[in-house]
C-alpha cells in the first residue's frame, strides 16, 4: 500500500507545477524583492547598490512614517471595531435570536462580497455635500446640524473609511465568531445560568472564555488584512486630503510604479511584510501565555 | 449525561410546554413587549446595511436634475435606464466587465486544478518531506502581495507581456496557490484513507484514483474555494491597477476608479449605474450561493 501512494511520477505530475509556479512566482520574487531593498533605481535607469541606505531613508522620510502611522492606526481601529461589533452581532443572533437569525446573519454579511472600491465609492456619494448632498448630511440637517465635509479633513476621511469597513465586515465577523460561540456546549451555560451567572456576567466569565481560540484567530486575520488597507482609502480620498490619509501600501504603489523607485519601494513593502508577521507572532505568544497561565 | 439529569430535563421541559399552552393573551402581549427592545434593534441592523444598497440602485434611475434639485432619499420618477446606457457606452463598463470575466475565470481555474492536484499530492500520497513542502507553501500566505509586485512587474517587461491580460491571470494564480493547496490539504484530510485505499487494491493506481475518487469526492469543497478564489480575484484592485497599462485591459474594479475621476463631481448618474450592477450582479450571486459563500470565507480566514 505504501509504494502505491508512494508513486513518484504521481507525484510529480501531480505536485510539479504548483510547485514550479510557487517557487518562480512567489519564492524567487520575495527573495528578489529582499535584495532590491539595497539599491536604487529601476529597470530601464539600472540599479545601484546602496546598503542600508533605503533603510535609514525609510525612518527618517516624513512621507513614509505618516503612512507607517496611517496603516497602524486604522489596522488598530478596523481591528477592535470589525471585533467588537462582529461579536456583538454574534451573541445576539447565538443568544437572542436564536433560530431565527438566518435571515439577519445573511443579510448583514452580504455587503462583505462588494468590491471594497464600490462600496468606498457608495460611502463618497453617502457623505457628499454641496449639490448633491447624500443621506447622511441629510440627516444631520433633519436633526439641526449643519452639513459636514467629512471628506475634507483626515480625522473625517479616515472616519468615513472605518465606517465603510465596519459597515461591509461586521457581519462576516460576526459569522465567523458566531460558529465559535455554537460550538459551546448548551450544558456549560445552562450550568452557569444555574448558578446564578446572568448578562454581561455570562458573557464575560463564562463564555469570552471559552470562545478565546476563535477570538484570537479572529483578531489576528482582522489585523492582517486591515493592514494591507489599500482599495478602501484609495477609492474613498485618493489618500488625501492630501496624502494625510496614504497607507503603507499606497505609499509603496506611488514609490515603486509612479516614481519607479523599485528600491525604495521594495524596502517599504518589507516593512509591512515584517509589521504583519511581527504582529501576528505577538498576538500567538501572548494567546499561549494566557492559555499556559 | 445520567438518566436522572435526562429526567430532570425532560420533566423541566414539559413543564414549559403546559405553560405555553396556558399562556394568557395578557401574558403573550407582554412577551411582545418584551422583545420589542430586540425588534427595534433588528430593524436598526437592517436598515444601516440594506439603506445604503438600495439608495444607490435607487440613485441609478435618477436623471441630473433629480439628483440636484429633489432631497436624496425621494425616490426616481420613473424607471430612466439613460445612466446605465451612458455608463456602458461612455464609461466602459461592457469593456470592463469582459476584461473582469477574461481575467478572472482562467485564474480561478488554473488555481482550482494546480491546488487540488498539490493538495492530494501533499495529502493522500506519502513521502518524506510533505510536511515541510506543506508548511513551504503555507508561509506564502503571510506574504503580502506589495512584496512580489516590484519583480513580477520586471519580469512580465522583459517578456514583453505587459500588454495582455496575462499579467494579471498569472499573479492572481501564484497569489491565490497557497491557500488553496492548503484548504484542499485540510479537506482531503478528512476523507478516510481507506477509500483511496480501495481503489487501488482493486488495481487502480494513485493518478487514475485522484481523477476518479478525489476529485468527485471534493466537488463541494472545490465549489467552496472556488467562490472564496473568485471573490478574492474579482474584487481585487492592487494587482489590477498594477498590471493594467492600457485603458483596454481595465476590471471592473479599476474601471470604478475611472469612472469616479471622470463623472465623480459633476455628473452622478452613470457612477450609481456602474455600483448598482455590482450590487446587483453579486447579489443575485448570494442569493444562490450564500451558505456556501458564507462557509468558504469563514473557512479561509480560519485556516489560513
Amino acid at each position: 500500500m505504501k509504494r502505491v501512494f508512494g508513486d513518484r511520477k504521481t507525484i510529480i505530475i501531480l505536485l510539479a507545477p504548483t510547485l514550479v509556479i510557487y517557487v518562480l512566482l512567489k519564492l524567487v520574487p520575495v527573495l528578489w524583492s529582499l535584495g532590491l531593498s539595497f539599491f536604487e533605481g529601476n529597470t530601464l535607469r539600472g540599479f545601484e547598490f546602496v546598503g542600508i541606505s533605503n533603510f535609514t531613508k525609510f525612518f527618517s522620510d516624513p512621507a513614509a512614517m505618516q503612512s507607517l502611522w496611517v496603516s497602524v492606526i486604522f489596522a488598530v481601529l478596523a481591528t477592535a471595531g470589525q471585533i467588537v461589533l462582529g461579536y456583538l452581532l454574534a451573541l445576539l443572533y447565538v443568544f437572542v435570536l436564536r433560530k431565527g437569525s438566518a435571515f439577519v446573519r445573511t443579510a448583514v454579511f452580504f455587503p462583505m462580497v462588494l468590491p471594497t472600491v464600490a462600496v468606498a465609492l457608495l460611502f463618497r456619494s453617502l457623505v457628499s455635500v454641496g449639490s448633491n448632498q447624500g443621506p447622511v448630511n441629510a440627516v444631520i440637517n433633519v436633526f439641526g446640524g449643519h452639513s459636514i465635509e467629512f471628506l475634507a479633513s483626515t480625522v473625517g476621511t479616515m472616519g468615513v473609511a472605518l465606517a465603510m469597513t465596519y459597515w461591509s465586515s461586521m457581519g462576516f465577523y460576526a459569522v465567523l465568531l458566531y460558529t465559535g460561540l455554537l460550538d459551546i456546549p448548551d450544558e456549560i451555560i445552562e450550568s452557569a445560568r444555574l448558578d446564578g451567572a446572568n448578562g454581561v456576567r455570562l458573557v464575560r466569565h463564562i463564555v469570552i472564555p471559552l470562545s478565546l481560540p476563535i477570538l484570537i484567530s479572529s483578531i489576528i486575520f482582522s489585523f492582517n488584512s486591515t493592514l494591507k488597507v489599500f482599495d478602501s482609502l484609495l477609492a474613498l480620498n485618493n489618500g488625501g486630503p492630501g496624502t494625510s490619509t496614504s497607507p503603507l501600501t499606497l505609499y509603496m504603489y506611488r514609490t515603486a510604479f509612479e516614481y519607479s523607485q523599485y528600491g525604495y519601494g521594495s524596502t517599504i513593502a518589507l516593512v509591512l511584510t515584517l509589521l504583519c508577521l511581527v504582529f501576528t507572532l505577538a498576538v500567538f505568544r501572548s494567546s499561549t501565555r494566557k492559555a499556559d497561565a | 449525561m445520567t438518566a436522572a439529569q435526562t429526567l430532570v430535563q425532560g420533566r423541566a421541559e414539559s413543564r414549559t410546554r403546559d405553560v405555553r399552552a396556558r399562556r394568557s393573551p395578557l401574558q403573550q402581549a407582554l412577551r411582545v413587549i418584551r422583545r420589542l427592545p430586540v425588534w427595534i434593534l433588528v430593524a436598526m441592523l437592517l436598515v444601516i446595511v440594506l439603506y445604503p444598497q438600495l439608495w444607490v440602485v435607487l440613485g441609478s434611475f435618477k436623471s441630473q436634475t433629480e439628483f440636484l434639485s429633489n432631497p436624496t432619499w425621494a425616490l426616481p420618477q420613473g424607471w430612466d435606464f439613460s445612466n446605465y446606457v451612458q455608463a456602458f457606452t461612455r464609461g466602459n463598463v461592457a469593456v470592463n466587465y469582459r476584461n473582469s470575466l477574461l481575467v478572472t475565470i482562467p485564474s480561478v481555474a488554473l488555481i482550482l486544478f494546480l491546488g487540488v492536484a498539490a493538495g492530494y499530492a501533499l495529502e493522500i500520497m506519502v513521502w518524506r518531506g510533505r510536511n515541510a513542502t506543506l508548511l513551504l507553501i503555507l508561509g506564502g500566505i503571510m506574504v503580502p502581495g506589495q512584496m512580489i509586485l516590484v519583480p513580477l512587474f520586471t519580469t512580465y517587461f522583459h517578456f514583453g507581456i505587459t500588454d495582455t491580460p496575462w499579467p494579471m491571470i498569472i499573479t492572481y494564480t501564484v497569489m491565490g496557490i497557497p491557500l488553496t493547496t492548503f484548504l484542499m490539504a485540510a479537506y482531503f484530510r478528512t476523507v478516510p484513507r481507506e477509500i483511496f485505499e480501495a481503489v487501488t487494491v482493486d488495481g487502480c493506481g494513485p493518478l487514475r484514483a485522484f481523477f476518479l475518487i478525489g476529485m468527485p469526492l471534493m466537488r463541494n469543497a472545490i465549489l467552496t474555494v472556488a467562490l472564496v478564489q473568485f471573490f478574492s480575484v474579482w474584487n481585487d484592485l492592487l494587482i489590477a491597477l498594477t498590471f493594467t497599462t492600457k485603458p483596454s485591459l481595465a476590471t471592473i474594479q479599476v474601471g470604478l476608479l475611472s469612472l469616479n475621476d471622470e463623472y465623480g463631481s459633476t455628473q452622478y448618474g452613470p457612477l450609481f449605474a456602474a455600483i448598482s450592477i455590482n450590487i446587483v450582479v453579486l447579489g443575485i450571486i448570494f442569493l444562490f450561493l450564500n451558505k456556501k459563500i458564507m462557509a468558504g470565507l469563514a473557512a479561509g480566514s480560519l485556516k489560513g
